[in-house]
């Protein structure tokens, strides 16, 4: 399962049980709203407690909240853990652009170009104001801090042109500060990346 | 009831008339309605500004205003709905209003500081009107102030927090004096267990007001200090931390979440047992989860930050127990709607608003299980999915809750009835708009529209024009809620003591009550959702203004 796999899995764990439990209380509520309004059933019962029911309904969510805790986590994990052949990108974040440096030295700016297949480790820092690096399709978000070197990474599994937008409030233009990522082929790459 | 003279026509303290006998007034009940007063307009100022954010954003580039004007605009909706609508709402309107009644007794411990918090929480929203007008105009930093942004820029970022730090203290003494009243005028025979669960809950918020204040006061103040005097504390480019901020800034602004939807929980469990007549379904355990919900909600401030950049250990243990502090919340839920399984419900508006606060309440907190969880939480972390999340909470949760509150008590505060069909079509109309405002952001978020965005990529479009409109029918729907209790004024249908049928104290004083709230010592009865007393007495529909 990839990393992006992970997070999705635990999106639709939390989601699902979420929609069934809302569902339930509301049917219920509404039955009852029905079912016991005055005009039909003008006494009432008068039921203060249950401690079998209640501790039912304490312990069950605690062990759903538990589960859900934990897909949670191991899906973070997936986001955190870097495979070794991973090529590296500096990330600088700045009012209101985002540059990434290669290996090489090679500098543009809000443009992301990786080789398809590739893992790749962004390691992100800001130069001014806080930012934060979110790339929505690989599900990735990191923030973008002045004196601290935050990290990322994806594995470019299609190619294709994704949208990167940041995320920490950083001023006038923080909506315009907008980059793309780029998947090309191998060859491509290494033409692209050796261009001045 | 006749002889009876209530506390608009008597001052406290005795012999001052007019306008001073408000200004100068010691009587809860009166310092309630001021507080209402003033935050009935600042909700209406917020709700505006809110309006003019969703319009800018119905559709792509620039609609009605510029970025600078916008971003100002986000944020001042953000201080004025969080520091002078949500947080203060319900406990300084019916929390001063009710709470000494519900104890059984004729004024909170301090009353004079009563008056003071008032004065204090007035001055804060001078503040802030202030720094709108003069220098650089109001700050465009968003509510939470972030360094170092909040450092450099030009705007009355000082004068704001000031305002904030004001509106801190106004609270923090509420707090403090609604705990000694909890403790020091109860009346003699009511046990711990007798209390009602708005108090109860208005009890749970005044630790949370008192303990966690401080925090943001003190990290405000180094805000300012950072400005001024350039300490270099949370300033990376002096050697600062700018994450130590964000926990400073969370370690109060998470309980707060709480101090706002406590109150709320409150009054949802005094109108669903009245108007089912029938006991609370587990009262204990409301109790216990109100404190829970206090201590273990002062645990959790971090899970505002996965994405900061703090230790991954810390993210662990956060996310644990943010799952931890979403099972009290549970509890409350499964225990009103188990209160209602065999009772005899009467429709009202008061019932139904609680009704839609379950549901919405419920939205919600499940979604800050989407949130509470680590991976799925880097995904939308900062996007309108969170803005969808909070405003379930904050609005269908507290908002709705303050709106119950309204139609549950207005007759008690000011001894008229309103009309119920208006309040219903007013109610309804706001859910509905509420869904339509609020249910394309979730998907925003999942799409990955980030918050506090002036313009956006095409792809999230539809979804903005959506919101946009679900915005308008929100605020007519809250429009004909307003209109229909001011109507009840002129209608002048005049309330009895107990419309409702219900048990708590408040409802055996004369409404609205006298200036030292009880004629006779009460009768404190053993459990105060004992509806056996109540029996077949005829309920409200026989006593609107509708007849």
């Amino acid at each position: 399962m990839t990393a992006v796999q992970g997070v999705d899995q635990a999106f639709w764990y939390i989601i699902g049980f979420s929609l069934f439990l809302l569902t339930g209380i509301t049917v219920v509520m509404v039955y009852f709203v029905i079912r016991y309004r005055r005009s039909i059933h003008p006494v009432s019962s008068d039921i203060r407690d249950n401690y079998g029911l209640e501790i039912v309904w304490t312990v069950i969510p605690t062990l759903i909240a538990l589960s859900m805790f934990y897909i949670g986590w191991k899906s973070y994990v997936g986001l955190r853990t870097v495979p070794d052949d991973a090529m590296e990108v500096e990330v600088l974040a700045q009012k209101y652009s985002w540059i990434f440096v290669y290996d090489n030295d090679k500098e543009t700016e809000n443009e992301l170009v990786v080789p398809l297949g590739r893992a790749v480790r962004l390691n992100v820092t800001s130069l001014d104001v806080l930012h934060s690096f979110y790339l929505p399709a690989f599900r990735i978000k990191v923030d973008a801090v002045r004196g601290m070197d935050t990290y990322a990474w994806f594995r470019a599994d299609e190619l294709g042109e994704y949208d990167i937008e940041c995320t920490e409030y950083c001023g006038v233009s923080h909506s315009a500060m907008v980059a793309t990522l780029r998947i090309v082929p191998q060859e491509e790459f290494d033409g692209w990346v050796e261009e001045p | 009831m006749s002889e009876t003279h209530s506390f608009y026509e008597i001052s406290s303290p005795p012999g001052m008339t007019g306008i001073k006998s408000w200004l100068l007034t010691h009587d809860h009940k009166r310092l309630g309605l001021m507080y209402l007063a003033a935050i009935f307009f600042w909700f209406n100022v917020a709700m505006i500004l809110g309006l003019l954010i969703r319009t800018e954003l119905m559709s792509q580039g620039r609609t009605i205003m510029g970025p600078e004007l916008y971003n100002s605009f986000f944020t001042l909706h953000g201080v004025i709905m969080i520091f002078l609508f949500v947080i203060p709402g319900i406990p300084a309107i019916f929390g001063n209003f009710f709470l000494p009644i519900q104890l059984g007794t004729d004024d909170v411990f301090f009353p004079r500081l009563n008056l003071f918090s008032w004065y204090l929480f007035m001055f804060g929203g001078l503040f802030a009107i202030i720094s709108l007008f003069v220098g650089k105009g109001f700050p465009d930093t968003g509510w939470t102030f972030y360094v170092p942004f909040s450092i450099e820029v030009d705007t009355n970022v000082s004068l704001t927090v000031m305002a904030a730090f004001i509106l801190g203290m106004s609270s923090l003494l509420t707090g403090l004096n609604f705990v000694t009243t909890f403790h020091r005028m109860r009346d003699k025979s009511m046990g711990l267990m007798q209390i009602p669960l708005f108090t109860w809950s208005l009890y749970a918020t005044a630790w949370v007001q008192i303990l966690a204040t401080p925090v943001i006061s003190i990290t405000f103040v180094l805000v300012v200090m950072e400005r001024l005097l350039s300490i270099g504390l949370f300033d990376p480019a002096r050697g600062g931390d700018p994450i130590l901020y964000q926990h400073l800034f969370w370690m109060y602004s998470h309980p707060a979440v709480y101090i706002m939807i406590l109150p709320g929980m409150g009054v949802i469990s005094e109108i669903i047992p009245v108007f089912s007549r029938k006991s609370i379904f587990g009262y204990k355990a409301i109790v216990w989860s109100s404190m829970g919900i206090a201590i273990a909600g002062s645990l959790v401030w971090a899970h505002h930050m996965y994405t900061s950049g703090m230790s991954d250990v810390s993210v662990f243990v956060f996310s644990l127990l943010t799952f931890l502090v979403a099972i009290p919340s549970a509890v409350k839920v499964f225990s009103w709607v188990a209160t209602m399984y065999k009772g005899a419900i009467e429709m009202t508006p008061a019932l139904l608003l609680s009704l839609m606060f379950i549901y919405l309440f419920s939205v919600g907190g499940l979604t800050g299980l989407v949130l509470g969880s680590v991976g799925t939480n880097i995904h939308v972390h900062d996007t309108y999915f969170v803005v969808a999340h909070f405003h379930f909470v904050m609005f269908g949760g507290t908002g709705f809750a303050f709106f119950a509150a309204l139609h549950y008590w207005w007759p008690k505060m000011f001894g008229v009835m309103y009309r119920f069909r208006p309040a219903y079509v007013g109610a309804c109309l706001t859910a509905v708009g509420f869904l339509f405002h609020y249910v394309p952001m979730f998907i925003l978020g999942i799409q990955g529209m980030p918050r506090r965005y002036y313009d956006y990529l095409p792809q999230y479009e539809t979804g903005n024009f959506l919101a946009g409109f679900g915005g308008y029918l929100l605020c007519a729907g809250i429009v004909i809620m307003f209109a229909n209790l001011l109507m009840s004024f002129r209608q002048g249908v005049a309330a009895p003591a107990d419309p409702w049928g219900a048990t708590t104290l408040e409802w055996k004083v004369p409404s609205p009550p006298p200036v030292h709230n009880f004629v006779k010592q009460p009768d404190i009865m053993e459990f105060p959702y004992d509806f056996s007393g109540i029996g077949n007495q005829p309920g409200a529909g026989a006593r609107t203004g509708d007849r």
